[in-house]
């Protein structure tokens, strides 16, 4: 696994708490991991200052799963 | 109680009289203070007169740019925005038939939309903090109306409004809003009134006199303290009784 997602996945675990095995690449921050609408405004946030990059709030709507949030961080930073 | 050690806390429309007072209560609280308005003057002689931990940060309400970068400027002044208070407001009174859409969109935008940008823009450190407090200061006239103030009392409404809409949503997050909702109070606007004015406007007050700005002070210091941790959504009217609701 990347470096990327090892990442993502750490701040995923810290905010959401949830188990890593649960994390898989189509895992759904809302519907498989248990977030609601304003956790994934702070995982986002959290991805932003973890990687220093800037998310916009059109791209932020498509990171939907694990896998969408970790190919979007890896071609944006 | 309401100790504010520790805390900061940006107010805007600090050169008036209600908002100096309130910079005063919450620095005599131990909160560090970040002092906003048009006009630098007021705001310096205020500073100087809290001495240390006030920051003079000027803004211009209306110019939506200088908004947005209101919450920066702050953060860096003084290391983060832990309450804010919108406290900044004007006045274009007209009789609703001769208001202009100039006259109603100025006030929207200075006493409405710039404390949707500020509350937006101090968010994110409430979120990571998991502790904010945002007090909008409203008026009666939000929840009474008035005659020849329809823009007015629409934007202290549409405050009302805004806050109760974003406390459900960071509740969870440590953060609370809540309004203020202040009646008739010696200020300098109110200081224009005829002494026939002033009568007849206390011969619906109960209490039988204007109130103080420290009395609007008080109110806010209390929603930004940490025992109003579980007051959220609320609006705290203080008018003397002229509108129990």
């Amino acid at each position: 696994m990347s470096d990327i997602a090892d990442r993502v996945k750490k701040i995923v675990v810290e905010h959401l708490g949830v188990e890593e095995s649960k994390i898989t690449e189509s895992a759904s921050f809302i519907d498989d991991l248990g977030a609601d609408s304003l956790d994934t405004v702070e995982l986002v946030m959290a991805f932003e200052e973890e990687f220093g990059i800037e998310i916009p709030d059109d791209a932020a709507e498509t990171i939907q799963t694990f896998g969408d949030a970790v190919k979007f961080i890896s071609e944006a930073s | 109680m309401f100790d504010l050690t520790g805390k900061t806390a940006l107010i805007t429309g600090a050169s008036g009289g209600i908002g100096a007072q309130i910079a005063r209560t919450l620095h005599g609280a131990g909160a560090t203070v970040g002092l906003s308005g048009t006009r630098v003057e007021p705001l310096e002689a205020l500073a100087a007169e809290l001495g240390a931990r006030a920051h003079v940060l000027p803004c211009n309400l209306s110019d939506a740019e200088a908004v947005t970068a209101l919450p920066k400027q702050a953060i860096e002044a003084m290391g983060g925005v832990d309450i804010l208070v919108n406290n900044a407001g004007i006045t274009r009174d007209n009789l609703f038939m001769r208001m202009s859409d100039d006259e109603w969109s100025n006030v929207i935008e200075v006493n409405l939309t710039a404390a949707m940008r500020l509350s937006r823009g101090v968010l994110r450190g409430m979120m990571k903090a998991r502790w904010g407090r945002i007090v909008n200061i409203s008026s009666v006239v939000g929840a009474t109306g008035n005659p020849g103030q329809g823009n007015y009392a629409a934007a202290k409404a549409g405050l009302v409004g805004m806050s109760k809409s974003l406390a459900y949503e960071v509740a969870s997050r440590g953060i609370t809003v809540n309004a203020v909702a202040p009646g008739f109070i010696t200020t300098a606007m109110t200081d224009k009134l005829t002494e026939d004015q002033k009568a007849g406007i206390l011969g619906n007050v109960p209490a039988g006199r204007m109130g103080e700005p420290e009395e609007i002070a008080a109110a806010v210091l209390y929603l930004a303290s940490a025992e109003a941790g579980y007051t959220t959504g609320t609006v705290l009217h203080v008018n003397g009784g002229l509108a129990m609701i």
